[in-house]
């Protein structure tokens, strides 16, 4: 069809103006032709139109199922909704390359518009860098993962989307997630064009942080709705399961959480300039290692997209260029000035901020040790391990208590040099006070282990100490808003762990089952036919000790296109607590598995994040 | 100096991954969990799709050939390429090959398997797909190679291709 053709056509042009403005770049760059910004702007903005034009006729080709199209005929279905069909879209891997592509060229484009008040030569090494990613995406779409082929003879009906996948929080997931990669593709060009163009100073600071913000914010937003996702969807019971794709979304947070942090002192100290590089250098890395990952098919998860080694192998290829490459610039450019040791007084704004980078790499360490060493392992030895939630949390949760003291202490101390008199001691006496509460606090829900009970306390720290700042102080609102979210994030996780109860077991309908001081009640199964599932319904009544009754009602969805048994638990939030209940069929005859599950503080999880996205976002807003 | 060897150390590193990782995406190109190898299938009855008897699939199984399930579906287009192999498998005297027919239309099971043709020795029924999921199955088609114990012997999820083919010769010919 005509459409397939006209997406497909403007995607190679997309190629050929990428690689022709490359040339033209360096030819300006070397002086051979004069620079005229015009020029630079139409290029520019016709690449964005080319993706354009080929991401809307993807989305066509989905919304009308044109099954000439494989990537149509394999993701898609006639009956399925619209909403879905559009979001099938960029369930695939097909399509959500050409999304990435797409976000890129917008991406430049903003960053262009955005940096005309830096030198000229950084602007366009900094468009020389991003070209060069832009490249790699269009020859790894056009070569290996083309949207636009056609398959013949024409087949009536399509394999459908992943059920799974069918899911409003996933629908924006993945764009979100993108953002924020590709976020970070910009900061990594600019620093590495900074680096050319001698150009880091806090004027460079000034205007990349805003980028690093914006990156910051959708990857935090990205990796929430994916975890939102995984508890409301998989039915797992859980928000986050160390898994391996899961991690690897992850650890470029950790890396650009540290750099937003460290941006700071570039900005207002000038200090840390290599360091900072480094950062936005691994931060890129860091997100095209988890592009790899997921899509080499070398982790088995929900995520993994088509086995196909070819891609592996691209990806691969290009990510170790790309390193290379950005290593190569680093010792070659790295001027006496930048790694000039500067004296850091050690009470200082400055060594708070190095304090946290310190955590936020140890972090980084752990998760990435957690998430390679198997894949290395098996290489080497052919040997399959699997590490899991107990190796994350007996390295993280010890580190995770002096971080939130020092979160709670840092921003109060004054920039170069705080005098040790002037630390603010009363905060003393509150952190003692709170001892106090948590331990007869502990005593009443039996708590035993005493990290816990010290990661409440530090926790509880850092929130009274940054509503104090929020409310006394005022100087720094945005942050504070963020660490007071972090502290809840932390609280909420831990509460929800230790106070979870659980319920597993068979039931059959009409049965009863006491739990705890409640009543489980299966009162009946019902099935629907839906528009492409069919659907059944079972009816649970919970009752509590003073006769409260709470109606759950789970679901087993069977789809016909293509033939999966998805399970639907039902979730009853409230302010305290969430009650998850989700059941599947075990065999013929009327008994079911039915699992309930009590977890307190579970919606706090998803409200402290988005606090701490709030922070960002009203840091962003004061840049501008 | 210093420099040097540091340069020296950090780009060998890089490149001893990247040929970890190189090595990694081909060693892992058709992964089948280790979990369902060697284990058991549970013992279970079903329909005969012609004649509407109950038979028991221990019944089926035949000491001297090797036993095939194929979880396969009229509606299910990977099943119709992977159709001829079947037909091929069907014709070597060792090889005992029953179909188990997931979710399914009867009628439509007895058009697919007129216009292409019966390469089963029996075909069974699992109308709701609980047999299948049960065997571990993720969806259609698969195929179960299992001895006169019931024990997997291998499983091949999705499509069965030429180097599937030649690998279940291999198997019965050992």
């Amino acid at each position: 069809m005509l459409i397939t053709q006209i997406g497909n056509y403007s995607l190679i042009l997309g190629l050929f103006l990428s690689i022709f403005f490359i040339f033209y770049l360096i030819l300006i760059l070397y002086g051979f032709i004069k620079i005229k910004l015009n020029n630079i702007y139409s290029i520019l903005f016709i690449q964005l139109f080319s993706v354009l034009i080929s991401f809307f006729s993807l989305i066509y080709s989905f919304v009308i199922s044109n099954f000439t199209n494989e990537t149509v005929y394999n993701n898609s279905h006639t009956t399925k909704p619209l909403f879905y069909k559009i979001s099938g879209t960029w369930g695939n891997h097909e399509g959500s390359l050409l999304l990435w592509l797409l976000v890129l060229t917008l991406f430049i484009f903003l960053f262009f518009i955005d940096s005309k008040k830096q030198p000229k030569i950084y602007r366009l090494y900094t468009l020389v860098f991003q070209q060069i990613i832009i490249l790699g995406f269009f020859l790894f779409v056009l070569f290996t993962s083309n949207p636009f082929s056609y398959i013949f003879p024409v087949p009536l009906e399509g394999l459908g989307l992943n059920p799974i996948l069918q899911d409003p929080a996933l629908a924006i997931h993945p764009p979100i997630l993108y953002l924020g990669y590709v976020g970070s593709s910009i900061i990594f060009s600019a620093s590495l064009s900074a680096l050319v163009s001698k150009h880091i100073n806090n004027f460079w600071a000034q205007h990349i942080k805003k980028w690093i913000f914006i990156s910051w914010i959708f990857l935090t937003l990205g990796i929430m709705l994916g975890s939102i996702w995984a508890y409301y969807e998989l039915g797992w019971g859980g928000f986050w399961f160390w898994d391996p794709v899961e991690n690897v979304s992850l650890m470029p947070w950790f890396c650009l959480t540290a750099l937003l942090h460290s941006i700071l002192v570039l900005e207002k100290r000038s200090e840390l300039k290599s360091w900072t590089i480094i950062l936005s250098i691994t931060t890129f890395s860091l997100s095209m290692s988890g592009t790899f990952l997921v899509r080499s098919g070398i982790l088995n998860s929900v995520h993994t997209f088509a086995n196909d080694p070819g891609r592996g192998v691209f990806i691969l290829t290009f990510l170790f260029i790309l390193i290379l490459i950005s290593i190569l610039i680093f010792f070659f450019f790295q001027t006496e000035e930048n790694v000039r040791e500067n004296k850091i007084y050690w009470l200082s704004r400055e060594t708070s901020i190095l304090v946290n980078n310190w955590f936020m790499i140890f972090f980084l360490a752990v998760v990435f040790i957690g998430t390679t060493y198997p894949i290395f392992l098996e290489v080497l030895t052919s040997e399959k391990i699997s590490v899991g939630p107990p190796f994350y949390n007996k390295l993280l949760i010890p580190f995770l208590i002096p971080f939130l003291i020092f979160m709670a202490i840092g921003p109060n101390l004054k920039w170069i040099k705080n005098d040790f008199k002037k630390v603010n001691f009363y905060k003393f006496f509150v952190f003692i006070f709170l001892c106090f509460i948590t331990f007869i606090f502990a005593e009443k829900f039996k708590i035993k282990n005493l990290f816990t009970i010290i990661l409440i306390i530090s926790s509880l720290y850092l929130l009274i100490s940054s509503i104090g700042d929020l409310i006394f102080k005022r100087k720094n609102i945005s942050q504070n808003i963020s660490h007071f979210g972090f502290s809840i994030l932390i609280l909420s996780i831990v509460l929800n762990g230790i106070l979870s109860k659980e319920f597993s077991g068979n039931m059959k309908i009409g049965e009863e089952v006491k739990f705890y001081n409640e009543i489980i009640k299966f009162k009946k199964v019902e099935t629907f036919n839906r528009e492409n599932y069919k659907s059944v319904i079972a009816t649970f009544e919970i009752e509590n000790n003073k006769k409260k009754l709470i109606l759950l009602k789970p679901e087993l969805r069977i789809y016909n296109q293509p033939n999966i048994i998805t399970s639907e638990a039902d979730i009853k939030s409230s302010f305290y607590e969430d009650k998850f209940l989700v059941f599947s069929v075990l065999k013929k005859n009327n008994i079911f598995n039915v699992r309930y599950q009590v977890k307190p503080f579970m919606i706090w999880i998803w409200v402290s994040t988005l606090l701490i996205i709030f922070g960002g976002f009203v840091r962003l807003i004061k840049i501008k | 100096m210093k420099k040097n060897f540091f340069y020296f150390i950090l780009i060998s590193l890089i490149i001893f991954v990247f040929v970890l990782l190189y090595t990694a995406v081909f060693k892992s190109k058709s992964y089948i969990p280790a979990t369902t190898i060697n284990k058991k299938i549970k013992e279970f009855s079903a329909k005969d799709l012609f004649t509407d008897n109950e038979i028991e699939i221990k019944d089926l199984i035949h000491d001297k050939k090797i036993t095939i399930i194929n979880i396969w579906s009229s509606w299910c287009a990977p099943c119709r390429n992977e159709h001829i192999y079947l037909m091929k498998l069907s014709q070597d005297s060792k090889i005992n090959l029953i179909g188990l027919n997931y979710k399914d239309d009867r009628s439509k099971a007895e058009v697919f398997i007129q216009e292409l043709g019966n390469p089963f020795f029996k075909i069974l029924e699992d109308p709701d797909g609980i047999i299948s999921i049960d065997m571990g199955a993720y969806g259609v088609p698969e195929t179960y190679i299992i001895d006169d114990k019931l024990n997997i012997i291998r499983k091949f999820i999705g499509e069965l291709t030429f180097s599937n083919y030649e690998e279940i010769i291999d198997i019965i010919n050992k």
